[in-house]
């Protein structure tokens, strides 16, 4: 009994509710933005990105700043340098992130070893921790969410016609170009506001699960949107009880329960 | 009154490392089925995606209905294109594939206006019964109808087809040029159909243009198919293919 209430306290006590509260906020942007980097197969695009956040992050801990603010135009620079990169030359989407995120990765090393002193906010950028949420990340998340509905009035339509066929689109004068770049940046922000709960490592999963989930029992691309979201949300929230509960790190326990989510999703729509 | 609808002037079109087309000059009149003929990598495509605006790299002057590419009402053009380069992975109804054609973009909602004329367009083209499959069960004659009537609902006054026979079978082919054929009878449209297939060209057009990288021919079908044409089409690819002669060469 003892027990019991001690784990409610912990789940009412303030951090695991401002954890709730940025892994909802994260959680509704990176599920949307999921759809499209699943439909476009650009997973390797979130994982590239997630790394080359770690260069920006890296130097935000050299310079004593906060690493977000860093890590924000670190990051959106980068996605913007593989979109250029990409149309000025015939190389692949896929060998240029392979370049980039490994370039600033190394970077990020290098920064890192630079500063004399031992750090573990790495290890927290690293892996994610619901500890280290503070009231920047959550009205970093929660301006990151404005902008994503902003764009779900405004570009959703476009981005998805551009996500079935670029050349229907542009074609119907969709300006795709444009629209592809703020999308690069759109995601560049969600994945840099997401590192800090869920870690460098596992983002693309985070990213790249609900919407494949939602894959799976959707008809129609706006419901895949839709399910892609309502899964972020739930097993993130889901997640962070279960993560205290069992005394286990967040970022792992809400991956594992995703991807426990997609094989059993995965098996029962083979069997129908 | 002749009226032009596409008028081309010294187009070219240059990939950096290879010319894609050159000197190409037409004035295709308003109201004609004209057939593009050649080779594989002779610039047919090429030739439809230049047209619509897909390829911002060429020379020379192309105008529709007397306007720039750029400035024409992209409604005015129906656009089939090959259906091998369709995303089966995207979610997606058939009747919302229809829809975007009229709403120019992928709508969540559509009033009921489009619905009514996208789901009659389906029903015009017997395809009602598979308006809310998805694109992933249709087969390859169904989605040539889908993508049929997505360009056809928009009442276009010019219809672009890029290969439409390549992956359907027999009956859909010949369903689809009866479509075509029944369309044109009731509305003033010129079709311009990139095909394979000189048989079907030669009942179905008015006009051919041969290309091969260049224009070879370009006119009536009655003195289309000469020899010469044919030869200067498509037997200078065929001495290419000739694996001896580029062994000795290198």
């Amino acid at each position: 009994m003892t027990e019991l209430s001690s784990i409610i306290e912990l789940l009412i006590s303030s951090f695991v509710l401002k954890a709730i509260l940025v892994i909802i906020l994260i959680g509704f942007s990176a599920s949307y933005y999921g759809v499209f980097i699943v439909q476009r197969k650009m997973s390797f695009l979130g994982n590239g990105l997630a790394h080359s956040a770690f260069g920006g992050v890296a130097l935000g801990i050299l310079l004593e700043t906060q690493p977000l603010l860093i890590a924000i135009p670190f990051t959106i620079l980068i996605a913007l340098m593989i979109a250029y990169f990409k149309e000025k030359s015939e190389l692949s989407n896929d060998a240029l992130i392979g370049v980039f995120f490994s370039f600033a990765f190394a970077l990020g090393i290098v920064f890192l070893s630079l500063k004399d002193t031992y750090t573990t906010d790495a290890f927290t950028y690293l892996f994610g921790s619901v500890l280290s949420v503070d009231a920047q990340d959550i009205f970093v998340s929660m301006l990151l969410v404005i902008f994503t509905v902003f764009t779900f009035f405004s570009y959703w339509t476009r981005w998805a016609y551009t996500t079935f066929d670029s050349d229907l689109a542009i074609a119907d004068r969709i300006p795709v170009r444009k629209d592809n770049y703020i999308l690069s940046i759109a995601i560049s922000v969600a994945i840099v506001v997401s590192i800090k709960i869920i870690g460098i490592v596992l983002i693309s999963s985070f990213i790249v699960l609900p919407a494949t989930i939602a894959r799976l029992i959707s008809r129609t691309f706006f419901e895949m949107t839709v399910k892609s979201i309502i899964i972020g949300i739930v097993t993130g929230i889901v997640g962070i009880i279960l993560s205290v509960i069992v005394d286990l790190p967040t970022s792992a326990i809400i991956i594992l329960l995703q991807s426990l989510i997609f094989f059993i999703v995965f098996l029962f729509k083979r069997k129908m | 009154m002749e009226v032009n609808a596409i008028s081309v002037k010294d187009l070219c079109v240059d990939y950096g490392n290879q010319i894609a087309l050159s000197n190409i000059n037409l004035e295709i009149t308003e109201g004609i089925y004209l057939s593009i003929l050649g080779p594989n990598g002779s610039g047919k495509s090429t030739f439809l995606k230049t047209l619509i605006g897909l390829n911002r790299e060429y020379t020379g002057k192309i105008e529709i209905y007397g306007k720039p590419i750029s400035k024409i009402d992209p409604s005015i053009i129906g656009y089939v294109p090959q259906i091998k380069t369709l995303d089966k992975s995207f979610p997606a109804k058939a009747i919302e594939l229809v829809l975007s054609g009229i709403n120019h973009t992928w709508s969540i909602k559509s009033n009921k206006e489009a619905k009514s004329k996208a789901y009659s367009m389906m029903e015009s083209l017997n395809s009602l019964e598979f308006a809310d499959k998805r694109l992933s069960e249709l087969s390859g004659g169904q989605l040539q109808k889908v993508y049929l009537a997505r360009s056809l609902v928009r009442n276009p006054k010019i219809l672009l087809l890029d290969e439409p026979a390549t992956g359907v079978d027999f009956v859909c082919e010949t369903n689809l040029n009866k479509i075509i054929g029944d369309y044109t009878k009731n509305n003033t449209i010129t079709v311009l159909m990139v095909t394979h297939d000189w048989t079907s060209a030669f009942h179905h057009s008015s006009h051919i243009l041969f290309l091969n990288r260049h224009q070879i021919f370009y006119g009536d079908k009655t003195n289309a198919f000469t020899d010469e044409n044919l030869k200067l089409t498509f037997s200078h690819f065929a001495d290419k293919h000739n694996v001896s002669f580029i062994m000795q060469k290198q």
